[in-house]
Formats: C-alpha cells, sequence, structure tokens
C-alpha cells in the first residue's frame, strides 16, 4: 500500500487533489481511497487529506499517520504545522515553491533522507502560467507521478480531464505536464550529480 | 460499472435509480454532499422528483411523512441535531407505518459541538421503530439504499441507512454502480397499503385510546420481528440480482475458530479487520462479528455465530450510554448470549471498548494493543480505548480545587493547547 498526506490551505484544492490521485490510480485499475480530514472548512485554514493505493481491497479506514509520501501545496505552511510528522527516511516530499530546500531553511531537515526524493515544483507559477490562476493541486500530481512513478503522468492527465472540462482541464493538464518535466528534469540533474 | 468516486456521491446516484417521487431535506454536515447531489439531478430532469428544501428537519420528515402517505416514494437524509430535531416526527413516521428510507450520516451530538462521526444520533431514535441497517463501506452504503426501500415498502416501515460521517460520505472509493434496468428489475414500483386518495377519502393518524392503543403498538413490535427475515431474504435476493454480498443481518469474518471476537458497527470494520488479520499472523485466534441490522436486533443470529470457540466478546461501540455500564449494543449483545434456555455456552466475558467518538480516530495499533490484553485476559470490562486520562485527571484537580472552575470542555481545550479543534 502506498500512502499520500496532503496539506495545503482551505480553498487550494487539497481535498480535489487526493480525489485526482485516487482516481488516477483508480484508471490504472488499482484501488484506491481518498478522503479529507475536514475541521472548521475556512478558506486559508489549514487543511489535510489523505490517499491511499493498493493492489487489493482498501479496508481501513484510520488516518494516514506513516505516509509514504508528502505533498505540501503551501510552503507557508512549512513552519507552523507538523507536516513531516510520520515520514520515514525513504519518504517522499513534494513541495510547491520556486525555492529550494536550502532557500526554504530545510537544508539540516533534508539530511536525513534519500536526497532525489524530497523535491520543490512551482506549481503555483505554473498553474498561473497555463491556468491563469494559481491552484497548485492538479498540477503537482504531474510532479508526483514524476517523483514517485507510483501513477503515470497518462493516468494524471486523464483524471484531470474527467474531472474539468474546457479551458479549466487543459490549463491543467498543460500545468501538469509541465510539472512532470521539471520534476523529472531535477531528479535526473540530482542523480547524475 | 465501477467508478471512483465519493461515498455521497454514490448514495446519491444509488437513491436516484430507486426512484423517489418526493425528496425533502435540510442541509447538515456531513449529509450535506448526498441531499446537494440529488437536488442537481432533480434540476437537470435527470431525476423525475420533486425536491422541497425545507426550513428544518422537522419539516422534512413531516413532509416525507405527507408525501409517503399520499402514495410517493418518499427520501430524506440528516444526521446528528438535524435527527434529533425532526425526532418527534420520526417516532410518527414508523407509528403510521410508512416506509421512508433516510439516510443518517452518523455523527456526534452537541454538547459540546462537534460535526465528527460517531453513532450517537441514530442510537438516540433506537427505539423509534425504524429499521436502522448499518453500511460497512461505500459500497454497502450505496447497496443498502437500494435494498432499503424494497424492505420498507415491503413491511411499511421505515428504514434509517446509517453511514459514517466522513468516514464514508467523504471518501472517494471504487464502487461497483448497478445500471438503472437492475435496480428497477429488483425494486418494483410502490404499491402502498395505505393512501390518500381524494376518491377514496380515508383518515390516516387518528387518535387510539387505551382500547386499542396497546394492540397496535404490539403489531407494530411483532412486524418489527418479522422484518428480520425480510431483511434476510432482500439480501439473499440482491445478492442473485447484483451478484454480490451487501446487507443482511451480521456479517462473521474469521470467527469459526476465534476464541476472541469483536462486534461492532459500520465503517470500523475495516479497519477491526485488518487489525484481526494482522495478530492471526501471530497466531492469535481472533475474529469480528460485523452488524448490519442493528434494528431489528437479529440476536439469533449473533447468538448462533458468537456460541462456538468464543470465549471473549468485545463490544467495540461509538456511542455510550450514560448511567449504565458502559455501550448501547452491549446490552443487546448480552441480551442475545443470555435469552432464557438458549444461554451461549462459550462465552466467559463480554467487554465493551468504546472507541472513535467525535472523530476521534480509531486506529489498528490501538485495536490490536487492545485485542492482546483481551486474549490474554486482562481487558477491563470497560474500556475508553486511547483516552487520556491526563487530561481528565487535570481537570478534576481543577474542579476540585475551586467551586467556579469554569467549563470543563473550554478547560480541557485550553489546557491542550489547541484553539481549533481538528480530527485525529
Amino acid at each position: 500500500m502506498f500512502q499520500v498526506r496532503f496539506h495545503g490551505r482551505g480553498g487550494q484544492g487539497v481535498v480535489t487533489a487526493a480525489e485526482l490521485l485516487a482516481a488516477a490510480a483508480f484508471s490504472e485499475d488499482r484501488h484506491a481511497q481518498a478522503f479529507p480530514s475536514f475541521g472548521s472548512e475556512r478558506m486559508g485554514a489549514p487543511v489535510m487529506s489523505f490517499c491511499r493505493i493498493d493492489d487489493q481491497l482498501i479496508r481501513t479506514h484510520e488516518p494516514v499517520t506513516e505516509p509514504d509520501a508528502l505533498i505540501i501545496q503551501d510552503p507557508t505552511l512549512l513552519h507552523q504545522a507538523d507536516l513531516f510528522a510520520g515520514l520515514g527516511t525513504d519518504g517522499y516530499m513534494l513541495i510547491n515553491s520556486t525555492r529550494s530546500f536550502e532557500e526554504l531553511g530545510l537544508d539540516e531537515f533534508v539530511k536525513d533522507f534519500r536526497r532525489d526524493r524530497l523535491l520543490v515544483v512551482p506549481a503555483s507559477s505554473l498553474a498561473l502560467t497555463h491556468l491563469g490562476r494559481p491552484l497548485p493541486g492538479g498540477v503537482m500530481l504531474g510532479g508526483f507521478s514524476a517523483l514517485t512513478g507510483v501513477v503515470s503522468l497518462d493516468s494524471v492527465l486523464a483524471a484531470i480531464g474527467e474531472k474539468f472540462t474546457g479551458q479549466v482541464a487543459a490549463g491543467n493538464v498543460a500545468a501538469a505536464r509541465a510539472a512532470f518535466e521539471f520534476v523529472r528534469d531535477e531528479r535526473e540533474a540530482l542523480t547524475d550529480a | 460499472m465501477l467508478k471512483q468516486i465519493e461515498g455521497s456521491r454514490a448514495v446519491a446516484e444509488a437513491v436516484a435509480m430507486c426512484r423517489p417521487r418526493v425528496i425533502c431535506a435540510y442541509p447538515i454536515t456531513p449529509q450535506t454532499h448526498i441531499v446537494e447531489a440529488l437536488s442537481a439531478m432533480v434540476k437537470t430532469g435527470e431525476l423525475n422528483a420533486e425536491f422541497l428544501n425545507v426550513e428544518s428537519e422537522f419539516a422534512a420528515m413531516s413532509v416525507a411523512i405527507g408525501a409517503c402517505a399520499a402514495g410517493a416514494r418518499a427520501y430524506t437524509a440528516t444526521a446528528s441535531q438535524g435527527l434529533l430535531f425532526m425526532s418527534e416526527a420520526v417516532y410518527n413516521a414508523a407509528g403510521l407505518g410508512l416506509p421512508i428510507v433516510m439516510t443518517v450520516a452518523n455523527r456526534a451530538i452537541g454538547a459540546p459541538i462537534n460535526i465528527w462521526n460517531d453513532h450517537s444520533d441514530s442510537m438516540s431514535q433506537r427505539d423509534a421503530g425504524w429499521l436502522q441497517l448499518f453500511a460497512e463501506t461505500n459500497q454497502e452504503a450505496l447497496d443498502l439504499h437500494i435494498q432499503a426501500f424494497r424492505i420498507a415498502e415491503e413491511m411499511s416501515i421505515p428504514v434509517m441507512v446509517c453511514m459514517d460521517g466522513f468516514l464514508l460520505t467523504h471518501a472517494s472509493e471504487r464502487v461497483d454502480l448497478p445500471s438503472p434496468d437492475q435496480v428497477d428489475a429488483f425494486l418494483p414500483p410502490y404499491v402502498p397499503r395505505q393512501v390518500l386518495d381524494p376518491d377514496d377519502p380515508v383518515s390516516i393518524g387518528a387518535m387510539v385510546g387505551p382500547e386499542a392503543f396497546t394492540e397496535v403498538r404490539y403489531l407494530a413490535f411483532e412486524r418489527m420481528r418479522q422484518a428480520l427475515d425480510v431483511i434476510r431474504d432482500v439480501a439473499i435476493g440482491f445478492q442473485a440480482e447484483f451478484g454480490r454480498v451487501s446487507g443482511g443481518l451480521i456479517r462473521p469474518y474469521l470467527t469459526d475458530d476465534a476464541e476472541v471476537v469483536v462486534v461492532a458497527l459500520g465503517s470500523v470494520l475495516g479497519t477491526v479487520k485488518d487489525a484481526v488479520d494482522d495478530l492471526r499472523a501471530g497466531g492469535m485466534r481472533v475474529g469480528v462479528l460485523g452488524i448490519t441490522a442493528f434494528r431489528p436486533f437479529p440476536a439469533d443470529a449473533v447468538r448462533e455465530a458468537l456460541d462456538g470457540t468464543s470465549r471473549h466478546v468485545v463490544v467495540l461501540e461509538r456511542a455510550i450510554a450514560p448511567g449504565t455500564s458502559g455501550g448501547i449494543m452491549t446490552a443487546d449483545i448480552r441480551m442475545a448470549l443470555a435469552s432464557a434456555g438458549l444461554g451461549c455456552r462459550s462465552v466467559q466475558h463480554v467487554s465493551t471498548v468504546v472507541a472513535g467518538l467525535g472523530g476521534r480516530a480509531v486506529t489498528r495499533r490501538s485495536l490490536c494493543a487492545m485485542l492482546t490484553d483481551a486474549a490474554d485476559g486482562s481487558l477491563e470490562p470497560l474500556t475508553f480505548l486511547d483516552l487520556d486520562t491526563g487530561l481528565v485527571g487535570r481537570e478534576l484537580d481543577r474542579m476540585s480545587a475551586t467551586r467556579r472552575s469554569g467549563p470543563s470542555a473550554e478547560n480541557m481545550l485550553r489546557d491542550l493547547g489547541i484553539t481549533a479543534s481538528r480530527i485525529g
């Protein structure tokens, strides 16, 4: 079972992102479960969501406490909440930022992890460019696909195409593809280094 | 057709395929997505029904009563305080014998106000005369609605389909959506036993005095017992039509040789099964008994499932019965095991474990630890799983230190340093 925890703020599409990832896994004939952790449902409040992916039926309904991957849609949460709780040293993390881990003040933290599994992607910028709005949810899943290979980019794009229509779908698809390429290049650079 | 959708959406699709003529609802978290989806379907014409956006839950059930008495298939959904607010009409629907189907998206009852899951809402209506069916998964939630209309209309008794708020209603999972043709073949059009018809006037809801009240109640009581057979038969028929096991009275899992058996309702069963698999891998003989029909309570089926190898029965409860020895379902389980002349021979202990109140996560880790205690005989008769005894103790200290210690709920939140509540 592969477990993902999403962190973001109300209005950023945190819940939608988890559902899109579940839909992408479903399209690969796998079992998936996406669910939110609702607190007070306010725009801008910290929000978590979860996605489990497995080859067999998922029976549990407990929250994800030991994620295999973290997707952090809003870097301003980094020093507010305990975002990294339960992430193992083999874990993956993707942060929506134009800055590096060093610039984010996380250089000490990343030392314990496999460096090629902790990456940043400028998802809000890519969303602004391709979509016209800084909504990082679907975009980051393109990057997640390049980072983990847990779902293919095609499945992510198909899930976006099913959820949205018209220009919103096209913009998200273009931005997710760009995020995929960005993360793929970032990984290759790290692997070569 | 297999689909990856939110539980609320799956239920809305299932309800729509049951072709209700009247849907009346007042939105309340975590039920809202179900009635939102249905109202959208009515608006687009996809579902040919009257959707009434009423001003309260009391009105929602009252409209359902009127619609059903006029011969229409009627549906509503609610949760928590909403269910309490409609309570008077809930009793009336059952007393009048009107086969309304209602989803309860299970949520805690205040105070303190809490939007998260437990079972205290539907349990509060335990004796209202409604059938209560509990869904373990979103697939079962979907399937139970289709079965519920069939059972309700066959018996002229209303049915509550209980599904865990957020845990199921807001979870996107894989479900197999039937086709409308399949549902039509399984669920015939509603033929009411009583109907308000201007061409053939009757009165429904007469005052009944001592001369017949006991008899009216007795008949309803007996009909409720007969519903056990109908629930079982409808589940068998459902399996024949749709090719999967869903609904019915009980769902045993690895109970045949189990020495410790957990009895539970709803979505926690999945997590319990995972815990049981873990413990079985270590050689522990544990099993699970899921209760799908909470009302009517399937006492005979429960006793048969538990009598054998099981020594210790652990009743996992998402609700409490204040002023008793613990849980609500524990009383039913104890009665089932001790019925006159039919006593269960093997079971030596029945324990209550209260878990998952107000959205507290029920984790596999805590369940495994609790079941290990049960197996070695150290589980107390009543346990509040993962209770923060320090937090309780500090509030007791504050209460003994000063008379005006203030509101306990706020004191305990402040103690934890929490300004806004969160799940987990």
